[in-house]
Order: C-alpha cells, then sequence, then structure tokens
C-alpha cells in the first residue's frame, strides 16, 4: 500500500523526492486530492493554484530526472499566505478591495519558493491584511480550526497553520507582525517561527506595519521549519530592512537538537494571570523536560512588557493606516462610485472605493493609527511608544544577559469559538499578549505544541525567544523539547487530530 | 485662457516706501540620476506616459523603497555647495495625504532630520557702484520623491476645476526631487524682486556646476515656490528686524527666471493693497499666471495642514559617514560666481560683456571655444551675434542651434588664418546656422577664400589707382583716410574675396602715404 504522502513531514517528503520513490507531481496531486476531500471544512485556501502546482512539479521532475542538483526542498508542496504578492496568482490579502487583482510581479519570498523548486499548492485565507487573531476578518469567511471545526484557527495565519495542521499542505508560509505565526501555529498544533526582523525580505509581502512584519516558515516539525526557513530567508536589495550577513544555521541547529548546558529564561510577566490553566500546565511540563534534556532555568523579568499591548496598538495603526492609503482604487482594485452622484471626483470614487472595500476591522485601525499620527497627538501616543519599544528591547537586552533563550506560552488560550470575541477587540487583541514584545524588539520567535489542554483538549503552544539574530537558538531548543514532548505522548501530537472527512462541508452545504 | 484678478495693486515705490518685504524660497530640483529615488526606473524626460514605471513607483502592493545611493551623493554635494551642515543621521519621513497622482498616498520625503541644513548662497545683485554680494541663509535642503503628473482634460484652464477628465502619467513618479528651503530673507527691501531672481539664477548656476540636474525651468527639473509677507516700515528708532513678520502668501510654480522677480514684485503690491486698504492678508497658496503677470487665490493654506508625519519604516536611516562627505566635498566645482570672475579677468571682458554672456548662457560655450581654440573676443562675437538673436526670440538655449564651440573655433582659426575675412566668416556661420557641415565644409561648398595672388591683387590697385588719380593723389597728399573708397572699389573687384588690411597697405604703399 502507497504510504499517505499527506501524513509525510516535509523532510521524510523530501528524502523521498531525492530517491525518486516518489515524485513531486505525486506528491503535488496528492496534496491537492487532500484539498478537494477536506477544504470544504476547513477552508484554509482563498485560491488553489492546481495548474500552477502541477506545472511547477512536473518542471522538478523534469530536471530532477535531467541530473540538476536541485534544492533540499524541492518538490515538496507548498501553501502561501495571501499576503504574498504571487505573479499571476489572485492576491487578496483577505479583503474585498483586493478581489480579482491579479499582481505583475512576485514577492520576494515567492520567487524563492519558485526557485528552490517548491510547488506552490495556493493561497491561504487570513483576517483581512492580516489584521486579527482568529481569520474570522476575513472578507471570504473564517478557517475552521481542524481540531474543532466550531473553532477559530488562530491569525491572522489561520490559513496557514490550519492547512499544515489538516495535511493539506506539509508546509506554509505566514507573516507575523504581533503574533500571527505563532499564535495560529499555538491553536492548531503546528511550529511556527517569526525570524529576526530583516531575516526575511518583505518584498512584495503587502504591509501591515512595516517595523513589525516578518514573514516564516508554518509546519508540521521543527526541522521542517528549519528547511523552509533556510530556503526564505537571506539578504535581498530590495528590501532596505534586510539584513546582509549569513543565514543562521538553523537546519544544523534543529538537527542537533542540544540543550545541555543552555541557559532558559522563564518570562515573569507571560504567564499568570490570564492564562488558562491547561496552557499554564503544559508549559510548564515542557520547561521540566528541558530541564531534564540539559537546560538550565531561570526566572527573568520584563517589566516594561506590561506595555507591549499598548504600544503595539499605536505602532502598528499607525504604520497600517499609512500603507494602506494606496488603496484608492485609482490603479488597481476595487472601484466603485459614491451612491447618487453622476460624475463623481476622485475623491468622492476613492473614499466610496474605501468604504465599500474595508471591513470593519481594517477601518478601526486605520482610523486609530490617523488619530495617533495626528498633529497635537503625535507625541502623546506615537512617540511614546516608540519609547516604549524602547525599553522593552532594554528589557529583551537585559533577560537576554541572563538567559540563552527566553520562554513563555504563545497564547493565553487554546482555540475559542469562532464568533465569541468577535464583537469585544479588547479581548481579541488580548490573544497576542505575549507575543508582541518580540516584534517590537524585532527578535525571532516560535511557537510549537506543547500538548493538549486537559480542559478542552484543544492545543496549547509553548513561545520560544532568542536574540536577534540567533534564530537558530529557537531551532536547536525547538528541536530538543519536541523530540522529549513526542517521546512522552508517543507519537505527533497531530496524530491525535481527529479525522476529517469533508462531511462538515456537505452539512453547511445542504443547510445552505 | 487669461487669468483674470480684481485684485488692487499698490505702485511698487509707494508700497516699498510703507512695507518691508520679507520674502522666502522653496525650490524643487530634479537630480538627473539614471534612475528613480526609489526605484530603477529610468528617468528620461519625455518618453511615453506610464512606460517607465514598475511595482515601486506605481505604489503596488508589497513594493518596497530603495534610496538610491547617488541622489544621497547629489543631495550632499548640494548642501556642501550651499554652505550647509551635512547630517551624520537622518531618515526619511512619510508626508501622508491622498492625491491620485501619488501612487502610494504619501510621499516619501524628510521631515524634521533633512540632510543639509543651514548654509547660506552669496547672490550678486546689482548695487549703487557695480555688483553687489547678497548673503541668503538656506534653512535646509532635503531628498524626497516627486509625485506624478496629472493632466487635467476636458477643461477651459488646463486646470482640475471644469475638468471633464483627469489623466495621470507616473513616469514623474519617484523622480529624485531636492527641496531647497531658504530662511526668511530679510534686509532686501526694493531689491527683494532682483535678490529672489538672482538668487533662483545662482542656483541654477550652481546645480549646473555641481552637474546633479538639468535644471531646467521649462521642463520643470528646477521649480520654484515663493513666500512673501509684508511688515511696516520700522519708524522713529526701531529697528527694522525688531518689526514683527507679517502674514505670507505662498506663491506656487513660479517657474522662470523672469516670472520669479515678476511674482515677487506682484504680490508686494498686491499684499501693500490690501494692508494699506486696512485688510489683512489671508495665509493661502497662490496661483501664478506666467501670462498675465498675476496670482490668483488657491486653497487657504493654515499651520495645521497635517500631513501625519513620521519616519518612514520601510528604509534604513541615511548616515553618511565624515570620509564620504570629505570625498565629495573634494568633487566640488569652483564656485559659479568665482569662476565667472576669473573668466572675466582671462577673457578680458568688461562687467557689462560679462553679465550679457552670462545673461545669455553663454559662459560655458564661450569656455569650451576658447578650449578649442578660439579667441574670448571671437567667441563671445560669435555666440553673442546671430545665434543670441535667434536663442532670445525663440526663448531656446543657443546650444540649441546645431553650432558647437568646435565649430567657433574652427570658424575663428579659419579667420586668423587669413582664408576667410569678416564678412565671409558671417556666411558661414550662416551655414553653420542652416547645418550645411562644418565651416571649412561650407566655405568651400560655397568657394569662400581670400584671394592670396598677390598679383591678382596688385593689378587690381592699380587699375582702382589709375581710374581715380583724385582720390589717389589726396591719399598722395596725406589724406590717409580717403584711401577708404579706393580699399572699397579694390575689394568690389575683387569679389570680396580678399584681405581688406592687406589692399589697405598695398594702397598705401603704392601712394607712399
Amino acid at each position: 500500500m502507497t504510504p499517505d504522502l499527506t501524513r509525510s513531514s516535509a523532510a521524510d517528503l523530501a528524502g523521498a523526492l531525492s530517491r525518486k520513490d516518489v515524485s513531486a507531481v505525486e506528491a503535488t496531486q496528492a496534496h491537492l486530492d487532500r484539498i478537494a476531500a477536506v477544504d470544504g471544512d476547513v477552508h484554509a485556501f482563498l485560491h488553489v493554484d492546481t495548474e500552477g502546482a502541477l506545472a511547477a512539479a512536473r518542471d522538478v521532475d523534469r530536471r530532477r530526472a535531467a541530473g540538476e542538483e536541485l534544492s533540499p526542498l524541492a518538490g515538496v508542496p507548498i501553501a502561501v499566505k495571501d499576503i504574498a504578492v504571487t505573479k499571476g496568482v489572485p492576491t487578496t490579502c483577505g479583503s474585498r478591495t483586493l478581489e480579482g487583482w491579479i499582481p505583475p510581479y512576485d514577492a520576494t519570498v515567492v520567487a524563492r519558493l519558485r526557485a528552490a523548486g517548491l510547488p506552490i499548492l495556493g493561497k491561504t485565507n487570513m483576517d483581512e491584511f492580516a489584521m486579527g487573531s482568529s481569520t474570522e476578518h476575513s472578507a471570504f469567511g473564517p478557517t475552521h480550526n481542524p481540531w474543532d471545526l466550531e473553532r477559530i484557527p488562530g491569525g491572522s495565519g489561520g490559513g496557514s497553520s490550519a492547512a499544515v495542521a489538516s495535511f493539506q499542505a506539509p508546509l506554509a508560509i505566514g507573516t507575523d507582525t504581533g503574533g500571527s505565526i505563532r499564535q495560529p501555529a499555538a491553536v492548531t498544533g503546528t511550529v511556527g517561527t517569526k525570524p529576526t526582523y530583516g531575516g526575511v525580505s518583505r518584498y512584495g509581502l503587502v504591509a501591515l506595519a512595516s517595523s513589525l512584519d516578518q514573514a516564516g516558515p508554518c509546519s508540521r516539525s521543527v526541522l521542517d521549519a528549519a528547511l523552509l526557513h533556510a530556503v526564505i530567508a537571506g539578504h535581498d536589495v530590495m528590501d532596505s530592512t534586510s539584513i546582509d550577513a549569513p543565514v543562521p544555521p538553523v537546519v544544523e541547529a534543529a538537527r542537533r537538537a542540544d540543550v545541555r548546558g543552555l541557559r532558559v529564561g522563564v518570562v515573569k510577566e507571560l504567564g499568570g494571570e490570564g492564562y488558562q490553566p491547561g496552557v499554564r500546565t503544559r508549559f510548564e511540563e515542557s520547561v521540566q523536560l528541558l530541564v531534564d534534556a540539559g537546560a538550565e532555568v531561570v526566572e527573568v523579568s520584563c517589566p516594561h512588557f506590561d506595555y507591549a499591548l499598548a504600544a503595539y496598538y499605536l505602532i502598528m495603526p499607525s504604520e497600517a493606516s499609512s500603507n494602506l492609503a494606496r488603496f484608492d482604487a485609482m490603479r488597481y482594485g476595487l472601484r466603485v462610485g459614491p451612491d447618487g452622484v453622476g460624475s463623481p471626483s476622485a475623491e468622492q470614487v476613492m473614499a466610496a472605493s474605501r468604504d465599500a472595500g474595508f471591513g470593519d476591522e481594517v477601518k478601526r485601525r486605520i482610523i486609530l493609527g490617523t488619530y495617533a499620527l495626528s498633529s497635537g497627538y503625535y507625541d502623546a501616543y506615537y512617540g511614546q511608544a516608540q519609547k516604549v519599544r524602547t525599553l522593552i528591547a532594554r528589557d529583551f537586552a537585559a533577560a537576554f544577559e541572563q538567559a540563552d533563550v527566553l520562554v513563555s506560552p504563545t497564547a493565553p488560550t487554546t482555540a475559542f469559538r469562532i464568533g465569541e470575541k468577535l464583537d469585544d477587540p479588547m479581548a481579541m487583541y488580548l490573544n497576542d499578549i505575549a507575543t508582541i514584545p518580540a516584534n517590537l524588539a524585532g527578535i525571532p520567535g516560535m511557537s510549537l505544541p506543547s500538548g493538549l489542554a486537559d480542559e478542552d483538549g484543544l492545543p496549547a503552544g509553548i513561545q520560544l525567544l532568542a536574540p536577534a539574530t540567533k534564530d537558530e537558538r529557537l531551532y536547536g531548543v525547538g528541536a530538543a523539547l519536541e523530540a522529549a514532548l513526542e517521546q512522552r505522548w508517543g507519537g505527533r501530537l497531530l496524530d491525535r487530530a481527529p479525522e476529517l472527512d469533508g462531511s462538515a462541508a456537505s452539512a453547511t452545504e445542504a443547510r445552505a | 485662457m487669461t487669468a483674470t484678478t480684481t485684485d488692487a495693486v499698490m505702485d511698487l515705490d509707494e508700497a516699498l516706501e510703507r512695507f518691508d518685504p520679507v520674502f522666502g524660497l522653496e525650490v524643487h530640483v530634479e537630480l538627473n540620476t539614471a534612475t528613480k529615488m526609489f526605484c530603477g526606473c529610468a528617468t528620461g524626460f519625455g518618453a511615453d506616459p506610464n512606460t517607465q514605471v514598475c511595482p515601486v513607483c506605481l505604489g503596488l502592493p508589497g513594493a518596497l523603497p530603495v534610496v538610491n545611493a547617488t541622489a544621497v551623493e547629489s543631495a550632499i554635494r548640494i548642501g556642501l555647495a550651499l554652505n550647509c551642515e551635512i547630517a551624520s543621521w537622518c531618515r526619511f519621513a512619510r508626508k501622508n495625504y491622498f492625491y491620485p497622482d501619488m501612487p502610494k498616498n504619501f510621499q516619501t520625503s524628510q521631515y524634521d532630520e533633512p540632510i543639509d541644513f543651514e548654509g547660506y548662497l552669496d547672490v550678486e545683485v546689482d548695487g549703487d557702484d557695480g555688483p553687489e554680494t547678497f548673503r541668503v541663509a538656506i534653512e535646509r535642503a532635503h531628498m524626497e520623491e516627486d509625485t506624478g503628473k496629472s493632466l487635467h482634460v476636458g477643461g477651459a484652464t488646463g486646470r482640475i476645476q471644469g475638468a471633464d477628465h483627469s489623466l495621470v502619467d507616473y513616469n514623474r513618479a519617484g523622480i529624485p526631487l531636492i527641496e531647497i528651503v531658504t530662511k526668511p530673507i530679510t534686509g532686501a527691501g526694493g531689491r527683494a524682486p532682483e535678490v529672489a531672481k538672482a538668487y533662483v539664477s545662482a542656483l541654477r548656476d550652481l546645480m549646473k556646476a555641481l552637474g546633479v540636474s538639468d535644471v531646467r525651468m521649462e521642463q520643470g527639473s528646477m521649480r520654484c515656490d515663493a513666500n512673501l509677507s509684508l511688515r511696516p516700515r520700522a519708524t522713529g528708532s526701531q529697528e527694522q528686524a525688531d518689526v514683527p513678520l507679517g502674514t505670507r502668501t505662498e506663491t506656487k510654480n513660479v517657474n522662470s527666471l523672469r516670472s520669479v522677480e515678476r511674482a515677487i514684485r506682484y504680490e508686494i503690491g498686491r499684499q501693500a493693497a490690501v494692508l494699506a486698504a486696512g485688510g489683512s492678508i489671508v495665509q493661502e497658496t497662490r496661483h501664478w499666471h506666467e501670462d498675465t503677470g498675476v496670482t490668483t487665490s488657491g486653497r487657504p493654506k493654515s499651520d495645521a495642514d497635517d500631513y501625519r508625519y513620521f519616519p518612514e519604516p520601510d528604509l534604513v536611516p541615511v548616515a553618511p559617514s565624515a570620509e564620504l562627505v570629505e570625498r565629495l566635498r573634494g568633487t566640488l566645482p569652483e564656485p559659479p560666481a568665482q569662476r565667472r570672475h576669473r573668466l572675466q579677468s582671462e577673457w578680458g571682458y568688461s562687467d557689462l560683456e560679462m553679465r550679457d554672456v552670462y545673461n545669455a548662457g553663454a559662459v560655458e560655450l564661450i569656455e569650451e571655444s576658447v578650449a578649442a581654440g578660439a579667441t574670448p573676443a571671437a567667441a563671445r562675437k560669435w555666440w553673442m551675434g546671430e545665434i543670441a538673436r535667434r536663442a532670445s526670440a525663440e526663448l531656446r538655449p543657443l546650444a540649441d542651434f546645431g553650432v558647437t564651440a568646435q565649430h567657433v573655433a574652427e570658424l575663428d582659426g579659419l579667420v586668423t588664418s587669413g582664408r576667410l575675412n569678416d564678412s565671409m566668416a558671417r556666411q558661414v556661420m550662416e551655414g553653420l546656422l542652416a547645418g550645411e557641415g562644418t565651416p571649412t565644409e561650407i566655405a568651400d561648398a560655397r568657394g569662400l577664400q581670400l584671394v592670396e595672388d598677390d598679383d591678382a591683387l596688385e593689378t587690381a590697385v592699380d587699375e582702382v589707382i589709375a581710374a581715380n588719380p583724385d582720390i589717389a593723389d589726396k591719399v598722395r597728399g596725406g589724406k590717409v583716410q580717403a584711401a577708404g573708397a579706393l580699399i572699397g572699389q579694390v575689394m568690389k573687384a575683387m569679389n570680396g574675396q580678399a584681405d581688406a588690411g592687406k589692399v589697405r597697405r598695398l594702397i598705401l604703399d603704392k601712394l607712399g602715404a
């Protein structure tokens, strides 16, 4: 019997491909079939590029047959968050405003995937312009958590994490502005890394907050994340903020999986009150496993983290209000005329189009940001927030004097129910309380599964943080912890996720 | 379409008697870099609309800017030439406002951290006793990107009011600009319009000398906005500097040297009339109308205009090293005014001659002609003659007529070597202007050649003397000036192809005068 290719890790699949046990076309087709079977339930994808993915797979097979030297992940299919522009393939950012727009160019991340021979299966769902923690703010409907289809898959990159968790893709690209890779990873039982700011090019990623955004890998294992990290990272002349230095040795670190002698700092301010008991229990067990594996644990304090959420919700909307100004219906995207105006001015068309094209959360943040940058308020809001940012970076610097990596729960809770927090923005924003400090400081962070919370049987995540440019530490610690956890579980966490058979979708359709 | 206005305007002399003008100039200079400020698109003028664009300068989703290093170097060189401090660390900022010709709906500019600041430029104006120097203080010069260009179609004025629709050409979007801002210029008094013009002119010369811009105001590669306010003349023992400044207006798009002077002059008269009638000046932008020489009210502008500036997060700070700045300082050209004085003395021109040459834009052409072998006098004669007349009549640069410095030097060589006389040389110049080839080719084609056959010349001289015994006697008798009539007849006999000086010598020799 042929093994199910969709259950394979990216590393194993890459091995099978390089040994020519399977072809890239077979691997890609298997995932396309899986998408056809289960994505009606999950709704991880906004667009599936069957033809493009198979063409890329055929090309890999042809080159492999010709004896060409290929990238380690050549032929391993991947899903890409719909925030990365893809030449010739629709890119919507989960927004009506970009519905129907076909980008004329590839994001650098996408170009690197293509160059490395990873067939792109399609584009994954997300909160509109990456604004949200549940993927409910997608203009095209929410993504469902494969562990419980009534629950959210996290956000903004819920589509990428859900695609990986439901075996529709072994790998996916996410972006993380305040936790949009890590929090979805935590609530779907998957792995996600936000690299050091500047580690991966932002060119072609539709910007939410330029000083915070970072693309990174989503996967089912730490090694898989490292393999993808190595493909997409590295200097890009098209992004001034990209780091001009060698990519950290992430794959080597993941393979070594060694924490002996490493100092692990537990951040006092990230945990405790507001964190679900089951999340805390799994976190504490993980810390103990690291100790058992030879790490030394210290407690560190980052007192200014208390202000991180407030600072983030000034800086992010400020930058977003400016970044999203370009969606004005003049050159691309949705264009609507104002009602009852015979010959509208450009200004009226801009206003009407932005009103029709943007959802409530986007409008909320544009208004917040516009206000925070306004003359007379700038110093009190944007200016103060930047100072907090500096203090948080100093907190991290001090903490990394005492510890090589820092750890915390990734998110305060497991996946909540769809609709539960939709009318309470503050409750929604609190999902990112533990992930935001890393974005403000530009340091790398990873979430990996710590187990299932006792009270609801849903996945919880542990977050690892490392100093800027020391991304490899995440992989070394992550891989060691993953090995210890899987030994305890007797296998992979995701093997315990419920089977999906597409019945939920047919039930939904029947109701509709 | 002519802009009309009902604004009262006070006579300039009267206005200046009652008020002290204070003005400031904001000049935008388009750099002549091969590529745009933040992307690799070409910058050539006049390409088909929207052919020099890419995801970055179109502001497509996801596109990011990268600073053009050459533009930064140009900005630093401009700052050094304007005697500015150069920031050792500065950032770009976003200036947020919505307009269809601005692809991102923010302009990437510099706000409170300009790359160049606190400088000055000395300009020359005519004083009572010859040229005088007036020091214009520079507040700052900063880098930014240009916007696209809107073409408003269907209206009578070409302005957006009344237009039927608008077209946008993004070729200009992202062209590097340097905005040079003066401090408020006080103390110019009645010479304010002249100082303003001299400043813009000096700035243009400086940009040209630096080689950083084409500075062609008619193509928009140098654009000027003029701020002006009036304050009462100081009375009694009061110092003029202690009189508070008045409310200013900003007149946009004053895009020729002459207009700078005229616009300042007009605004002085207009504001004076308003103030004298007991009115107050509205802080606003005003439009300059080149054809009628008036300004009209634009939109009100207040300090409350909120562009929501913040540091551009997509770009890293610009931090030029001291070594780079010093290296660039080493590339600065001789200051244009100093160079003009040096050339004037080398060429032996009078002040008036030098000023005419300068005003005609002939300094470089004469310099090149002299370098190519022409005498300074001949170079001036040729460039300031027919070519200058045509250039002035057609409002085109001198270099536009197909005549080069090499041509002028060659033509002068043909005269000094004795092949051509002055009238022949003028015929060759006609040929040059008609594009008939090089001076030698034209002289050959037109059969222009002084007769060097002395026998033929002597025969002609003898015949003319024989035919005019009366005149010959007068010359013999000492009336040397009478020889002119004989010279003219000989030249006529030779069909003009003789060296008149030589003819004169021959006649005088033969008549023993």
